[in-house]
């Protein structure tokens, strides 16, 4: 009776811990989804949101921190306001440290503190320019060392350039070949499960198209 | 068991709603809520409410938050009643745009979001030249004084605003002075990360400035290494700042030779100059992050300058006058700041400054050939100081500071053989309050006390700022304070153990609308002089004066594309009985109309800046003698008119960022006089005018850091 009681015991503990689990895959996986469709800041905070309770209830992941991040991040690209933009990069920022100190050294981290630097820059180009446009490339050098084969590095080095002007060593013709390189590497870029980052694939091939215009 | 559980899933769903609110009862939307340490939740809508549903059951804790406001919490037990939770969030500290003093002061800042000016902005203002100084008279309050150095404000004098680096004064901060020709601030502006200009009443940490003050905030840790180099029309320069790779300690220098002999071959310019005017200048600094939170830093600066011209004689005609000038000039900087812990903050300061001008006064013949006299002026001061300042906070926002400081200040004047030397010991004390009664609303309440051993004599000023915030982006500011200042040096001469303190009381409104795009404002101030020193017939304190008028500023960003705008006007009515002025009457440095407009274009796709100046002040009083003395300071000067151009063009060169710029002050050749020298015997007069109407600019700035050198290494 008593083997009974404690193997049904071990049984409702594997069970409730795949259980657990699953159901954070199936909310991860929810919530990843309509990232690559979602078009507003609106709906984009919402999903912000949810990533944030999801990343406060499990504690020790950092992809739903990561994503609650980005979500902020493409915020305050998207903000035209200029007196908002760097609420959602402070943001932004609090979510990757998070990311950054559950999993430590991570490329994909690393590729979005870049983002939120970068955010940063358009409130004021002349003053922050320099700075913040340092901080980004110095995050995605790192990023680089990390993991060469992940394509959001190239992605966003190209982005980078191609919104820089030439005289600051940017310009369409010094994104191309950066671009070109991400394309190819989302090729052959699998993500490691499901809801693991695998975003940028189309801005990259548009990007390019942009390119060769 | 599980069966049950399982049945506690698909039946026990509560309902939870509400509507999420800010202080001032503003629905919030984006707000997140949540059930801790659950997934359930969801987000406000526009109109503040919500609504979800959620299977946790028991004591659970409630919580709505959003970037920028406090977290709200709330407690609820979960069971199977439905459950409505309002909660109500302030906003976060940092967030919270909280009023600040803003009466009187305009200030070019980074890190305070929402300032007027960035650092940048005195860069690059066509006509300025890269000199504070110069930038900063494009603001209201200022007036266009072309023949003296030094800012001229609201009626005073240019010795009634004087500079601070890091708290600490700066006794000589412009290039030596020339007869009828302003000189150059001798300070870099890429020193500083914060400008603030005042004009009137200030903080009590600040005095002996009568009208307002220049308190410059120097950098901290640069971002990374770089090293500039720059070559232009006038000169070369060097520099390099170097951060070490703990990031906690920095160092670095410039050299500057500078030598106006080449331009002057090339533009004529009145004075014959007899020693083209060359400077060598340089300076050194350390910067040492001592802890999380304390820094130490050292600044030393040195000049050696020569110049000399003729030009010719208003009292001997035929005759020429002969001036020669050399200075050499000392001013170092340490001041170390550090919180002792969460409530108390400690400023040290020390500064030493030595400046020496040798003057040659002389008359040579029409041909140049005889010297027919020779003066020899020598005048040298020095000033050691000290100032020690703690502050403590209170409460959320609120600050007490008080500190002291005191002045070990010399000054020599000698005239060929006679010497003439004076010692003045200067301590004062201050204490002030930023007193936040709510977040919209603040004062800033301080009292001054100085003590001068040459005067003997103590002053006590009190000062009062109030700032009022009506909304978000509305502020009301009024200021009122007393301000002392020792009389000028040369009236030292004269008696100064019957001397004491000039005062000055100013009373200040404004209103202001401040938001990323766009700056609107509004000052009216009125200024009261007492004490003013008067030399005839004795030197006594027995002038007396006022200023009063209204100043309009208005700065754009938004409106046109890539282009910045801002338009600075200011009406001044002031006069003054001082020196030797039978009466009251506007004073010869004090324009009734000034207007500055400044504009900057950025022209992406060829990387460049194009930037215009336009100023404009109404003539200005001069004596003519011939007149009779009832008529004193009543003729006026032509207005003034200034156009200044300036374009940059930024390029990478190997990875260097480079900036040329050109640029040219008084493009459209306007004929300035700034007054009127009479001879002697009254019957010649020569008008003081620039020493050249225009002056052209060429330079080239390159900037090597070294993580660009790296980009360009990897791209390579």
């Amino acid at each position: 009776m008593k083997k009974i009681f404690y193997s049904l015991c071990i049984c409702c503990c594997v069970i409730s811990a795949t259980a657990q689990s699953s159901r954070y895959i199936a909310a991860m996986e929810e919530n990843v989804a309509p990232l690559d469709s979602v078009s507003s800041m609106d709906s984009l905070q919402i999903l912000s949101n949810n990533f944030q309770r999801i990343a406060e209830a499990e504690k020790s992941a950092w992809l739903p921190y990561y994503y609650a991040g980005y979500c902020q991040a493409l915020i305050a690209y998207m903000e035209m306001d200029m007196n908002k933009v760097d609420g959602y990069a402070d943001q932004a920022a609090i979510f990757a440290a998070k990311a950054d100190s559950l999993s430590p050294n991570n490329s994909e981290v690393l590729c979005l503190k870049s983002m939120v630097a970068s955010a940063r820059i358009k409130v004021d180009p002349m003053t922050r320019g320099m700075q913040y446009g340092m901080q980004s490339g110095q995050d995605l050098q790192k990023a680089e060392t990390l993991d060469p084969a992940n394509p959001r590095v190239y992605l966003l080095e190209g982005e980078g350039k191609f919104y820089t002007p030439a005289a600051y060593g940017g310009g369409k013709a010094a994104a191309k070949p950066l671009l070109q390189e991400a394309v190819d590497k989302y090729g052959s870029f699998k993500p490691k499960s499901d809801i693991d980052p695998r975003w940028g694939e189309a801005q990259a091939t548009q990007l390019l198209a942009q390119c060769s215009q | 068991m599980i069966l049950m559980a399982a049945a506690g899933v698909v039946s026990g769903q509560i309902r939870i709603s509400g509507k999420v609110t800010d202080a001032e009862h503003h629905p919030l939307s984006g707000v997140n809520l949540a059930i801790r340490d659950s997934y359930d939740g969801t987000t406000s809508g526009t109109d503040g409410t919500y609504s979800f549903t959620t299977t946790e059951k028991g004591p659970q804790v409630l919580e709505a938050s959003e970037a920028g406001y406090s977290t709200d919490t709330f407690p609820v037990n979960i069971n199977n009643m439905p459950l409505s939770y309002n909660p109500v969030l302030v906003r976060s500290y940092g967030q919270l745009n909280l009023v600040t003093i803003s009466a009187g002061s305009f200030e070019a800042s980074d890190e305070h979001r929402g300032t007027v000016l960035k650092p940048l902005d005195i860069v690059t203002t066509a006509g300025a030249n890269a000199d504070v100084i110069s930038a900063l008279k494009t603001l209201p309050g200022a007036q266009q004084i072309g023949e003296s150095s030094g800012l001229f404000v609201r009626g005073g004098t240019g010795e009634e605003t004087p500079t601070f680096i890091d708290g600490m004064t700066v006794n000589d901060p412009y290039f030596s002075s020339v007869p009828d020709i302003a000189q150059r601030g001798r300070f870099s502006p890429f020193l500083f990360k914060g400008t603030v200009f005042s004009s009137g009443g200030y903080s009590a940490q600040y005095g002996q400035g009568l009208s307002g003050a220049v308190i410059l905030e120097s950098e901290d840790l640069p971002k990374q290494s770089s090293s500039t180099l720059a070559v232009s029309s006038v000169g070369l320069g060097l520099g390099t700042d170097q951060l070490s790779k703990s990031k906690t300690f920095s160092y670095g220098g410039d050299l500057n030779y500078t030598n106006l002999g080449p331009y002057y071959g090339l533009i004529t310019q009145r004075q014959a100059f007899t020693t083209k005017p060359v400077f060598w200048n340089g300076d050194v600094n350390f910067r040492v992050m001592t802890s999380k939170t304390g820094m130490l830093k050292f600044y030393g600066y040195g000049n050696y300058s020569k110049l000399g011209f003729l030009q010719p004689s208003l009292n001997n005609p035929g005759q020429q006058d002969m001036f020669t000038l050399d200075n050499e000039n000392v001013y170092t900087n340490l001041t170390y700041t550090d919180l002792l812990n969460e409530h108390w903050k400690i400023y040290l300061g020390a500064s030493y400054s030595d400046n020496a001008d040798k003057i040659g006064l002389g008359e040579q013949s029409g041909t140049g050939d005889t010297l027919l006299s020779l003066n020899h002026v020598n005048n040298r001061d020095g000033l050691a100081q000290g100032k020690i300042m703690m502050t403590r906070y209170v409460g959320r926002f609120s600050a007490l500071r008080f500190g002291t400081e005191y002045h070990d200040a010399f000054n020599s004047f000698g005239y060929d053989q006679y010497d003439t030397n004076y010692v003045d010991h200067y301590l004062a004390a201050f204490a002030e309050t930023d007193l936040y009664f709510t977040t919209k609303f603040m004062a800033r309440i301080g009292v001054r006390t100085e003590y001068s051993s040459l005067l003997n004599k103590w002053n006590i000023a009190p000062r009062i700022s109030l700032a009022y915030k009506v909304a978000d982006k509305d502020q009301f500011s009024v200021a009122y304070g007393d301000f002392y200042e020792r009389p000028d040096t040369l009236f030292w001469l004269n008696g100064y153990d019957k001397l004491g303190f000039v005062r000055a009381t100013h009373y200040i409104a404004s209103f202001q609308r401040v938001s990323h795009d766009y700056t609107f404002r509004v000052e009216a101030f009125y200024k009261k002089y007492s004490g003013l020193v008067t030399t005839v017939p004795d030197t006594t304190n027995g002038g007396s004066g006022y200023a009063k008028g209204i100043e309009l500023f208005w700065r754009d960003r938004k409106t046109f594309k890539n282009i910045d705008y801002w338009i600075s006007y200011s009406y001044l009515d002031t006069k003054r009985k001082w020196v030797n002025y039978p009466f009251a009457a506007q004073p010869n440095f004090a324009a009734t109309n000034t207007l500055d407009i400044v504009f900057k274009k950025y022209f992406p796709a060829i990387t460049s800046n194009l930037g215009l100046t336009y100023s404009f002040a109404s003539g200005r009083p001069y004596y003519d003698p011939n007149l009779p003395a009832a008529d004193f300071l009543s003729e006026r000067t032509i207005p003034y008119n200034s156009l200044g151009i300036s374009y940059d063009y930024l390029a990478n060169i190997h990875g260097a960022f480079t900036v040329f710029v050109l640029s040219i002050s008084n493009a459209l050749n306007s004929s300035q006089v700034y007054g009127y020298n009479y001879s002697n015997d009254k019957t010649r007069r020569q008008a003081i005018v620039p020493p050249a109407n225009r002056f052209f600019f060429v330079g080239m700035f390159m900037s090597f850091g070294v993580n660009r050198t790296q980009e360009v290494i990897d791209n390579n």
